[in-house]
C-alpha cells in the first residue's frame, strides 16, 4: 500500500504560522536590540502581518487541511482578529510596565506571540488532538508570562498555581479525549458527529457522556467556569497586570473558540442535546457565583477576576443555544466586547501602578475621576459596559446572548442572567462611586506614558463604537461554523 | 424637514460633548453655553406646537416619522416619531431644561462643566425615550437616562448622596432588565425580525401576531415593573424620597419634572397598547395601588419636617392621580393623565425651585427653621403661594384641570368607578392640608431672627419662575388647545384597548 502524505494547505493555519515564524525570528533579533521598545514595535508588526494573512480568505468557502486537523473559516478568522487586537493592546500596556517593574526583557514579546499563536490554533483546530496540543501550548506560554515578574513572590505563586490547575485541567481533557476516542474510534470532530448520527446506541453510551463531561471540565478550567474557577482570582492577582488582562481577555476567547468547535461540530444539538442542559446549569451557576463573589472583593484585580468568571457565564448563555440562528455571531460579539472592556479595565489598573499608586484596594480609587480625568472616564466607561448599560458594547453583547438563550428555549437562563447583571451593577457602580463621588485622598500625580494612554483610549473608543456598529461587527465576526461540519 | 426630531434629540448630546471637550472654558462660560444651547434646543422644538405646520393635531397616527435600519441582522431600526401622546411631554422637556440650567447659575459652583454636560446628556436620553418607536431603541434611551442622573445625584447631591444614587440606579436598573426580557420575548414570539412598535401593534390588530393570554399578562407585568418603579407607584416608590432629597435642586426639578413622567408615558405607550386584555385585567388592581399611593403619599408628606422631602412625597401622591387616569382606560382619563403629567412637571418642578431658593439662603430645609417669610420676601411668598395652589388643584390653575379630568375618567370608567374617584378626592383634600400646613409654617407667622435678613427673590430667580407660572395659569384658564392636540391619538388608543368596553 502506497503511503499518501496528507494534503497540506498552509493557508488553513496562516495567521498562527505567521506569528510563530515571526516570534522565532524576533527571539533571535532581540539579542541585538538594545531598546526593548523596538522589540515591542516589531511584535506589533508581526501581529499586523498575522491579521493580514487571513484577509484574502475572509468570506471564502472554508478550507480544511492537515488530514482534517485544521480549518480556516470566518469564525476562525474572527477569533484570529480578536486575538490580534487583544495582543496588540496588551503590548501597548506592557512597554512601560515592564520597564517600571524592572522586568524588561525582550523575551516577553516573543513569548506573548507564541502564546497568541497557540490561542489562534484553538480556533483553527478541528480535531480533539489538535485542540489539546494547542491548549497545552498556550498554557506553557502563560506559565512563563504569569511568572514573568519572578522576583515577586506573588508572581511566582500565580505561575505555580496556574501550572498546577492547568495540569489538572489537561488531565481531565486528555482523559475525556481518550474516552471519546475509545467509543467512537476517532478524534476528528466532524467524524464524531457522523458516528453519533449513524449509531443510536452510541448517543446514550455512558462512556461517551463521561468523556464529554471531562471535556467540558477541561475547557471549563480555561474559561473559568464555575466550579472550576478557583484559580482565577489568585492568578490574576499575582500575575503582572498586563498578563492578567491578557489572560482574562485572550485565554478566554481561545477557550471559548475551542469549546464552540467541540460542541457545535462534534456534538450538534440535534444529535446530542444532553450537554445543553448541563451547560445551561453551569452557565447559571457561573453568572451567580461570579457576580456574588465579586461583590465581596475589595481588591480591584480580584474583583475583575470574579467579574471575568461571571462574564464566562454570560458567554455560555449563547453557547447553550448555539443552534439558534445568529448564536455564533452573538457569541463572538460578546467575546469581543468583553475582551475589549476587561482589557481596558486592567489597563487602568496598570496606569495606576505606573503613577506610583501600586495599591489595588478599591478605596484607593477615591477621587480618581477628578485627579486623572482621562483614566477615570475610561474606567467609568468600562465599568458601565461590563454592567451592561447602553449604549456601550457590553449592553449589546448581553442583549444578543440573552436573546439567543431565550430563542433557544432557555428563558430562565436569560432571566437569571439579567438578574445577576443587576448584582454586578452593584460592584461596578462602587468603582464609579469611589472615582467620582468621594473626594480625593491624595494630590494628583501627572504621568505620561503615551503607549498606555493610547491603549486605554483605543479600548474605550472601541467599547463605545462597537454598540453603534453592531451590524457591521456582527457581519464581520463571521457567518456560521456550520460549513465546517 | 424630516429630521426635526433627530435634531431635537441629538442636539443636547452634542452640546454636552462640546462642553466636555472644550478646553479651558470657565465655569461661568460653561453655564452660559449650556443655557444658550438648551434654549436653542427649545427653539428647535417649538415648531412642534400645533399650527406651525409640522405637527397635525387632526391625525391620530405617528407623525414626523424617521426610520432607518440600524442593526439589520436583528431588525432594529432607528425610528423616531411623535404623536399626541408624546407631544406635550417632549415640549415639557425642552421647556424645563433651560429653566433647570438657569437654576444652576446660583446653586452649582463645583465641577460646573461636568454638571451641565450631564444635564444636556440627560435631555437627549429623555427625549429619546419619548420619541423612540422601536422597542429596542426605546430601551437604550430608557437605560441611558440612568447614567447622567446617577452622576448628577452622586456628585452634586447632599450628604447621603451615595446611598441615594446607588439605590436609585439599582432600583430602576433591576426593574428595567425585566422589561428587556419582555422586549426580547416579544421579538422572539413575533418572529418578524423587527422591534418596531407600530408594526407590532398592526400585526396584533390584524391578528397576525397573537399572544397567549397568560403570557401577555406576564409580559404586561414585566413592563409594569419598569414603569411602576419609575412613576413611582406605591409600593415601588422607596427610592424616590431619597433621590429627591439628596439630589441638587436642578436634579430634583428634572427628576420630578420629566423623568418620572417617562414611567407614565411608558404605561400608555407600551402596556396599554401592547397588552389591552392584560391592561383591562390589571386595571382595578393598579387603581387600588394608585389610590393607596395618593393617600399614603399625602399622609407621609404631612409628617415631614424637611420641605424637600415633603414635596417628594407629594409627588408620590400626585402621580397616583396620573396612574388613576391612565388605568381608567377611557379617553377622558387618559386626557387627564397626560395633561396632569405636564402639570405635575410644571408645579412640582416649580416647588423644587422654590425650595431650592430658600435653601440657598439658609442652607437648611427644616420647616421649623422658617417663619414669617411673607414679610421679608413678599414677592417670593406670593409666587410660592401660586405654585402651592396649583399643586393643590385650585380651580383656574392647571392642577385643577388635570385632576378633575382624571376624576371624571375614573368615575366613568368600567374598570374603576366612583369609589376610586372618591378616594382621589380625599387625596386632593389631604394635599391642601399638608401643603397649606407647610406654607403656613414657612411663610406666615412672625419674622424670626434667622429669617429677618433674607433677600427677596432675585431677577435670576424671577426669570426661572415666571415662565412656569405663566404656563400654570394658561393651562388653568384655557386647557382646550392642550387637549385638542392629544385628542385624536388618545381617543384612538383608548378605542384600541376597549373593544369590549361596551360589552361589559
Amino acid at each position: 500500500m502506497e503511503f499518501t502524505p496528507p494534503q497540506t494547505d498552509f493557508a488553513t493555519i496562516g495567521p498562527p504560522l505567521v506569528l510563530v515564524v515571526w516570534a522565532t525570528i524576533l527571539l533571535l533579533v532581540d539579542l541585538f536590540i538594545g531598546n526593548k521598545r523596538t522589540t515591542a514595535i516589531l511584535a506589533l508588526v508581526g501581529l499586523a502581518a498575522a491579521a493580514a494573512a487571513a484577509v484574502p480568505f475572509y468570506g471564502q468557502t472554508p478550507r480544511i487541511s492537515f488530514a482534517g486537523m485544521a480549518i480556516l473559516d470566518d469564525t476562525a478568522i474572527a477569533i484570529d482578529w480578536i486575538l490580534v487586537l487583544v495582543t496588540a493592546i496588551t503590548i501597548l500596556f506592557s512597554i512601560d510596565y515592564l520597564k517600571r517593574q524592572a522586568i524588561e526583557m525582550g523575551e516577553f514579546y516573543p513569548v506573548l506571540l507564541f502564546t497568541t499563536a497557540a490561542m489562534m490554533m484553538m480556533g483553527h483546530g478541528r480535531n480533539l488532538i489538535a485542540l489539546f496540543i494547542s491548549l497545552e501550548w498556550l498554557s506553557i506560554g502563560l506559565y512563563v508570562l504569569a511568572g514573568f515578574a519572578y522576583p515577586r513572590i506573588r508572581s511566582q505563586e500565580a505561575a505555580m498555581k496556574y501550572l498546577l490547575y492547568g495540569a489538572f485541567a489537561a488531565g481531565f481533557l486528555i482523559y475525556g479525549i481518550a474516552l471519546i476516542y475509545g467509543v467512537t474510534g476517532t478524534a476528528d470532530l466532524a467524524t464524531i458527529a457522523d458516528q453519533l448520527r449513524a449509531d443510536q446506541a452510541l448517543r446514550s453510551s455512558p462512556v461517551l457522556l463521561i468523556g464529554l463531561g471531562l471535556l467540558l471540565i477541561g475547557f471549563g478550567y480555561k474559561i473559568s467556569m464555575v466550579p472550576f474557577h478557583m484559580w482565577t482570582p489568585d492568578v490574576y492577582e499575582g500575575s503582572p497586570t498586563p498578563v492578567s488582562g491578557y489572560m482574562s481577555a485572550a485565554t478566554k476567547a481561545a477557550g471559548f473558540a475551542a469549546l464552540l468547535r467541540v460542541v457545535d461540530i462534534a456534538f450538534p444539538v440535534d444529535v446530542l442535546p444532553v450537554w445543553q442542559i448541563m451547560l445551561a446549569v453551569l452557565a447559571a451557576l457561573t453568572m451567580l457565583v461570579g457576580n456574588i463573589a465579586a461583590v465581596a472583593q475589595s481588591n480591584i484585580k480580584r474583583m475583575l477576576a470574579y467579574s471575568s468568571v461571571a462574564h464566562a457565564g454570560f458567554i455560555l448563555c449563547a453557547l447553550v443555544a448555539i443552534n439558534v440562528p445568529g448564536a455564533v455571531q452573538s457569541y463572538l460579539y460578546y467575546i469581543l466586547a468583553y475582551a475589549l472592556t476587561n482589557l481596558g479595565a486592567f489597563a487602568v489598573v496598570i496606569a495606576l501602578e505606573q503613577a506610583g499608586e501600586e495599591r489595588f484596594d478599591i478605596a484607593d480609587l477615591a477621587g480618581l475621576g477628578w485627579r486623572q480625568p482621562l483614566l477615570g472616564a475610561a474606567m467609568a466607561i468600562f465599568m458601565l459596559s461590563l454592567a451592561g448599560v447602553p449604549p456601550l458594547a457590553g449592553f449589546f453583547a448581553k442583549w444578543l446572548v440573552f436573546q439567543v438563550a431565550y430563542q433557544g428555549g432557555f428563558w430562565w437562563l436569560a432571566l437569571i442572567g439579567l438578574l445577576s447583571s443587576v448584582i454586578s451593577a452593584f460592584y461596578y457602580l462602587r468603582i464609579i462611586v469611589n472615582m467620582y463621588m468621594r473626594e480625593p485622598t491624595e494630590p494628583a500625580r501627572s504621568f505620561t506614558t503615551t503607549p498606555l494612554l493610547a491603549g486605554v483610549a483605543l479600548a474605550a473608543l472601541l467599547v463605545i463604537v462597537q454598540g453603534f456598529l453592531t451590524n457591521p461587527v456582527l457581519n464581520l465576526v463571521g457567518q456560521t461554523v456550520a460549513a465546517g461540519r | 424637514m424630516n429630521f426635526l426630531l433627530s435634531v431635537i434629540v441629538w442636539l443636547p448630546l452634542l452640546g454636552a460633548l462640546i462642553l466636555l471637550f472644550a478646553p479651558g472654558i470657565s465655569d461661568h462660560a460653561a453655564k452660559r453655553v449650556a443655557l444658550i444651547w438648551s434654549l436653542v434646543v427649545f427653539a428647535a422644538s417649538l415648531p412642534l406646537i400645533p399650527g406651525f405646520g409640522f405637527f397635525d393635531p387632526s391625525r391620530a397616527q405617528l407623525q414626523l416619522i424617521e426610520r432607518v435600519p440600524w442593526i439589520g441582522a436583528f431588525g432594529v431600526d432607528y425610528h423616531l416619531a411623535v404623536d399626541g401622546i408624546s407631544l406635550w411631554l417632549v415640549l415639557l422637556t425642552t421647556f424645563l431644561t433651560p429653566i433647570v440650567i438657569l437654576s444652576t447659575f446660583d446653586s452649582v459652583n463645583t465641577r460646573v462643566r461636568a454638571f451641565e454636560a450631564f444635564m444636556l446628556a440627560l435631555q437627549t436620553g429623555m427625549l429619546g425615550v419619548l420619541l423612540a418607536q422601536d422597542l429596542f431603541l426605546f430601551y437604550i434611551f430608557w437605560e441611558f437616562t440612568l447614567v447622567p442622573m446617577y452622576f448628577l445625584i452622586g456628585i452634586w447631591g447632599g450628604s447621603r448622596r451615595i446611598y441615594a444614587t446607588v439605590k436609585f440606579f439599582l432600583y430602576t436598573f433591576a426593574a428595567s432588565v425585566l422589561m428587556l426580557l419582555a422586549i426580547i420575548a416579544l421579538y422572539v414570539l413575533w418572529g418578524a425580525n423587527s422591534f418596531s412598535l407600530p408594526d407590532m401593534l398592526n400585526a396584533m390588530r390584524t391578528g397576525q401576531f397573537t399572544l397567549d393570554q397568560n403570557l401577555a399578562r406576564w409580559l404586561f407585568l414585566a413592563f409594569f415593573a419598569a414603569f411602576a418603579v419609575k412613576v413611582p407607584l406605591w409600593p415601588f416608590h422607596s427610592w424616590l424620597p431619597d433621590a429627591h432629597t439628596e439630589a441638587p435642586t436642578a436634579g430634583s426639578v428634572i427628576l420630578a419634572g420629566v423623568l418620572l413622567k417617562l414611567g407614565g408615558y411608558g404605561f400608555i405607550r407600551f402596556n396599554l397598547q401592547l397588552f389591552p386584555e392584560a391592561s383591562r385585567f390589571f386595571a382595578p388592581a393598579i387603581g387600588v395601588l394608585a389610590v393607596i399611593g395618593i393617600i399614603y403619599g399625602a399622609w407621609i408628606a404631612y409628617a415631614q419636617t424637611d420641605i424637600k422631602k415633603l414635596v417628594a412625597y407629594s409627588s408620590v401622591s400626585h402621580l397616583g392621580f396620573v396612574m388613576l387616569g391612565i388605568f381608567a382606560l377611557n379617553p377622558i382619563g387618559l386626557h387627564g393623565a397626560i395633561l396632569q403629567m405636564v402639570n405635575h412637571g410644571l408645579s412640582t418642578g416649580a416647588l423644587f425651585l422654590v425650595v431650592g431658593m430658600i435653601y440657598e439662603r439658609r442652607h437648611t430645609r427644616d420647616i421649623n427653621a422658617f417663619g414669617g417669610l411673607w414679610k421679608v420676601m413678599p414677592v417670593y411668598t406670593f409666587l410660592s403661594l401660586l405654585i402651592v395652589m396649583s399643586s393643590i388643584g385650585l380651580p383656574a390653575l392647571n392642577g385643577f384641570v388635570g385632576e378633575a379630568t382624571i376624576m371624571f375618567g375614573a368615575f366613568s370608567s368600567p374598570f374603576l368607578g366612583w369609589e376610586f374617584a372618591a378616594f382621589g378626592l380625599l387625596g386632593v383634600i389631604l394635599a391642601a392640608v399638608y401643603l397649606l400646613w407647610m406654607f403656613r409654617r414657612v411663610m406666615m407667622g412672625d419674622v424670626t431672627e434667622a429669617t429677618a435678613k433674607l433677600r427677596d427673590i432675585t431677577r435670576l430667580e424671577l426669570t426661572m419662575l415666571v415662565p412656569l407660572i405663566a404656563l400654570i395659569i394658561l393651562i388653568g384658564l384655557y386647557p382646550a388647545p392642550f387637549f385638542r392636540a392629544m385628542n385624536e391619538s388618545v381617543t384612538a388608543l383608548a378605542n384600541s384597548i376597549g373593544p369590549t368596553l361596551a360589552a361589559r
